[in-house]
Order: C-alpha cells, then sequence, then structure tokens
C-alpha cells in the first residue's frame, strides 16, 4: 500500500433498518494517521456508519475496504485477521462485568497471542497506567465512574496496538472536566502513536480540538467534509444550523396534525 | 379464515426460523467444543471449570433435595395400588427403575434449565445489551467459542454426574417410604434395587442427560443472543429460556422414552 492510498474506503453506501434508510449513498475516506470526526446530530446515521466499518452490520448497498480488504464481502477468518489490527471504544465502555480491569484488558493479549503471563501483566499495566487507571487492576467495572469505564474500554482498545482506533461517541454522558480529559487522551494518542483515528460525536468543543478532518453528517448523507476551519466556512445551511446550535423547525401542517389525532 | 391461516402461517414460519436458528447454535457449540480443539484452536478449561461450578457442583443441594422428595412420592404413589395386590415389595423396583430410567434425568433437567438455562440468558443477554458482545467481535474473538463452549462443555460433564446423584437420592427417598412403613430393612432395601437395575436403566438416563444438557446450553444461549431492547428484552429472554427449555426437554424426553422401549 502506498502513502496516498486511504486506509478506510467507504464507497456508496446505503443501508437500511427494515424498511427505513438509514445512510444513503455515503462515500468517505480516510487516509492513515489521520483523526476523522463523524460530527451530527442524534439519527443522523454516524454510529450505524461506524458499525459498517467494524463489520458489525451488512449494508444494502455499496462497499467498504479497510486496508483495500472490502469488510462487506469477506469471510470470518478475513474479517477477525483484520480486526486484529483494529481496537474500538464503545459508548458505555463494553467492559466485561464478570471480570475485573487488568483481565479485560488482558482478554485480546490472552486470547489472540501467545504471549506468557508476566509479559501480558506488564503489558496490561502498561496499557492502563497510559489511560491514567494505574493500580486500578483489580477494580470491577462496576466499581468504576462512567469516565473511568470510557479509559479502562480504550486501555483495551489499544492492547494489541491497533493501526486503526475507533470511538462511538467518547464524551456521551460524561461531564465537560471528564469530557476533556478524554479528548486531551486521544490528542495524546494520536501525537505518540502512528495511528488513524475514527471518531463519531456530537460535541463541537471535541470534534474541533482533536479532528483533522470532520465530515458533517444529516438524514444518512455526509453534507459536508473538511479540515475544521473549513467546516467553519461552510455556508451549508445544516452545517450552519449545527454549528449554530439553532433547533429544527416543527413542521406546521395543521390538516395533517388533526388527522394523525383522530385516525386509529 | 384469512387472518386465521395468517396467524398459523406467520406462527409455523416463527417456529422454524427459531428452530433453524438454535440448531445453527447448536451445530457451531458443537464444532467449537469437540472438533475445534483436536485442530489446534484451544478449549477455554478455566472458564468451562468455573461454569461446572456454577451449573452442576452448587446444583448439587437443590437437585439432591428434590430427587429426595420425588423418590419418596413415587414410593407412596407406588404403594397406594400395589398394596391392593399384595406387592408392596415391588415398591423398591419401580423406585429404583422410574427414578434411573426416568425421573433422575427429567428432574434434574429441569432444575437445571430453571437454574442456568435462565442464567445463560440473562448473562448473554446482558452482555449484548451492554454492546459486550459487539466489543468481543470487534476483537476478532469468536462469541461461540469465548461464551458458550464452556457452559456447553460443563453441561455435557455435570448432566451426567447431577443426575447420577438424582438416581441414588431417588432410590434413597424411597428407602425412608419401606423402612418406616413396611418395616423391610435398610440393605434389604439396597440390594433388591440394585438387583431390579439393569445397566441399561441407568444409561439411558444418562444418555438422555446428556441431550437435555445440550438443549439447556442451546435454548438459553439462544435466547440469550437474540435479545433485543433493554432490561425488558432480557427479562422476556430470561423467561422463554426456562419454558422453551422444560418444553424441549419434556418433548426429547418422550421421543428417547419410546426410542428406548422400542429397541434397547
Amino acid at each position: 500500500m502506498n502513502a496516498t492510498e486511504p486506509i478506510v474506503h467507504i464507497e456508496e453506501l446505503t443501508t437500511h433498518y427494515g424498511s427505513r434508510r438509514i445512510l444513503n449513498n455515503v462515500s468517505l475516506s480516510v487516509q492513515p494517521r489521520e483523526t476523522i470526526v463523524l460530527l451530527g446530530s442524534s439519527g443522523t446515521g454516524k454510529s450505524t456508519l461506524l458499525r459498517h466499518i467494524l463489520a458489525l452490520e451488512k449494508p444494502t448497498a455499496g462497499h467498504i475496504y479497510i486496508k483495500g480488504m472490502d469488510v462487506c464481502h469477506s469471510t470470518d477468518e478475513e474479517l477477525n485477521q483484520l480486526r486484529r489490527r483494529m481496537g474500538v471504544l464503545f459508548q458505555s465502555g463494553a467492559l466485561f462485568g464478570s471480570m475485573n480491569l487488568a483481565d479485560n484488558v488482558a482478554v485480546p493479549l490472552r486470547e489472540l497471542t501467545k504471549l506468557d503471563e508476566p509479559t501480558i501483566q506488564v503489558l496490561v499495566r502498561m496499557k492502563l497506567g497510559l489511560v491514567g487507571l494505574g493500580g486500578f487492576e483489580d477494580l470491577m467495572p462496576s466499581q468504576l465512574s462512567g469516565g473511568m469505564r470510557k479509559r479502562a474500554g480504550l486501555a483495551r482498545a489499544l492492547a494489541l496496538d491497533p493501526e486503526i482506533l475507533l470511538f462511538d461517541e467518547p464524551s456521551a454522558g460524561l461531564d465537560p472536566i471528564t469530557a476533556a480529559g478524554i479528548d486531551d487522551l486521544i490528542l495524546k494518542l494520536k501525537e505518540t502513536f502512528p495511528m488513524t483515528i475514527v471518531v463519531v460525536t456530537h460535541e463541537l468543543v471535541s470534534a474541533f480540538l482533536i479532528a483533522d478532518r470532520i465530515a458533517v453528517m444529516f438524514a444518512g448523507e455526509v453534507v459536508a467534509l473538511g479540515t475544521p476551519e473549513e467546516i467553519q466556512r461552510s455556508d451549508h445551511p445544516r452545517v450552519q444550523q449545527f454549528l449554530k446550535r439553532v433547533p429544527e423547525e416543527p413542521e406546521r401542517d395543521h390538516e395533517a396534525y388533526l388527522r394523525s389525532l383522530t385516525s386509529s | 379464515m384469512g387472518s386465521f391461516l395468517v396467524f398459523v402461517g406467520r406462527n409455523s414460519f416463527d417456529f422454524v426460523r427459531y428452530v433453524g436458528g438454535m440448531a445453527g447454535l447448536g451445530k457451531d457449540a458443537a464444532y467449537w467444543t469437540l472438533v475445534a480443539p483436536l485442530r489446534g484452536k484451544g478449549l477455554r478449561g478455566r472458564a468451562a471449570i468455573h461454569q461446572m461450578v456454577l451449573t452442576g457442583v452448587n446444583a448439587i443441594p437443590i437437585v439432591s433435595l428434590i430427587a429426595l422428595f420425588v423418590g419418596l412420592i413415587l414410593a407412596f404413589q407406588s404403594a397406594y395400588e400395589l398394596r391392593k395386590y399384595g406387592g408392596t415389595v415391588f415398591v423398591v423396583n419401580l423406585v429404583a427403575v422410574a427414578m434411573t430410567r426416568q425421573l433422575g434425568p427429567l428432574m434434574t433437567a429441569v432444575i437445571v434449565a430453571g437454574r442456568s438455562a435462565s442464567s445463560f440468558a440473562a448473562e448473554l443477554g446482558t452482555m449484548k445489551v451492554n454492546e459486550e458482545l459487539d466489543a468481543l467481535e470487534t476483537m476478532g474473538l469468536n462469541k461461540i467459542k469465548f461464551l458458550v463452549v464452556p457452559k456447553c462443555l460443563a453441561l455435557l460433564i455435570m448432566m451426567p454426574c447431577l443426575t447420577l446423584v438424582a438416581d441414588l437420592m431417588g432410590i434413597l427417598g424411597g428407602s425412608v417410604f419401606t423402612t418406616v412403613e413396611l418395616g423391610m430393612p435398610y440393605n434389604y432395601y439396597w440390594t433388591r434395587a440394585l438387583d431390579a437395575l439393569l445397566l441399561k436403566d441407568i444409561l439411558s438416563g444418562l444418555i438422555k442427560s446428556v441431550v437435555f444438557g445440550l438443549i439447556i446450553t442451546a435454548v438459553g444461549c439462544y435466547e440469550g443472543f437474540s435479545v433485543k431492547g433493554g432490561a425488558e428484552g432480557v427479562g422476556l429472554a430470561t423467561t422463554s429460556s426456562v419454558v422453551i427449555s422444560i418444553t424441549a426437554i419434556i418433548a426429547a424426553d418422550m421421543f428417547f422414552s419410546g426410542l428406548f422401549y422400542y429397541i434397547w
């Protein structure tokens, strides 16, 4: 792969949940070592797009190429090989509730590598130290705050030194100070490791702080794509609405409203 | 009439799809438990031992108690009819054969279904709701190998063991009646009980218990993986895992009882 070839390449992706269209003809390329933020309000399809990149869902049409491999048409074995090069931080942290932090971080190391136990222990402490959770190895996920759970989830995502790191709403449900801490952590990782980072968020401050490029999503489409400065200057009405935090105008069709009340 | 046909058609379709889905899970579980370890893909031994304690060892007291009661009930009921013919001494034969061939394995399976099918469904369902299953998949780990195989292996080993315990306790329960009511010497009771039993009586019960173990694992895990929605979905899956597994166990028991009656 040469330097200019995208590491993630999404081509005309369309997907439906039942009869409802969630993503509509989305195309997007992510360059190696780039941090891209998928920005948009709730229900615009950004988390769905992330789930497609992870091959957790199959699209109705279109392709997603990761490191040149079409993840929509791969065998489980090929996907598993690829997933070992990817780390994911889920919205809730998705820690295994029955294991303590050390065991959570050790899962990928124990299951997917042939490292001996003392090495795994050292690596686990390193990863937990990296996210600021050194010394918390023996705690269970239920004993942690929301922010700590996300940090621990991040430590597990980093366990195998991934090439691509994906975040689903990293600051959702956190207070501003804790959220800023997570942003700082993402910036630190970006500077330290040669990773491609994809972040799904609706937090403006966070997006403009960490992104190299931002893709603004609305109604299942990417409506604007560019550097944070370009997005600031964009005159797309939806982008401006989002940046200026203008609420959606309710539809004023009185006839339809009355019909919706009286129909059974 | 039309809506009745739609109702029947839809339910038949759902039933076939359910059985198909569960058979698929059962096939995968059998592959990862029995075939994959031979191909060097490993088995999660420690997790399996942990599950054996949870599903097997911890169930010994309740299985023993219930089997003891059932043995005693069986003795009372059979004596009620046999005394009309002056054959109360045959209570021993009846208790021994009925416990080992039928009630030992069946009562054990019903108890384990109540304890473990529900706990499998609740555990896996909660993991699904908390995105833990997605996390596992994105790590490139096989959820069947990681989560189902230890449970499957545990029940394959523990169900026959628990059934043997139930057989013994049931026969012991019968001895309470014969000793107290009929004044039969305790040693004579056991000698007579062992004389009445054939090896195939015990073996047919044990074979059934292995099948019941597979049913409990497949239904419990399938219900857990199929959870939709949040806490309510987990509750529904837990309930149906018990109802469906007990129904399937009794149906399988009927099939095997018929089979053993004619061919063995």
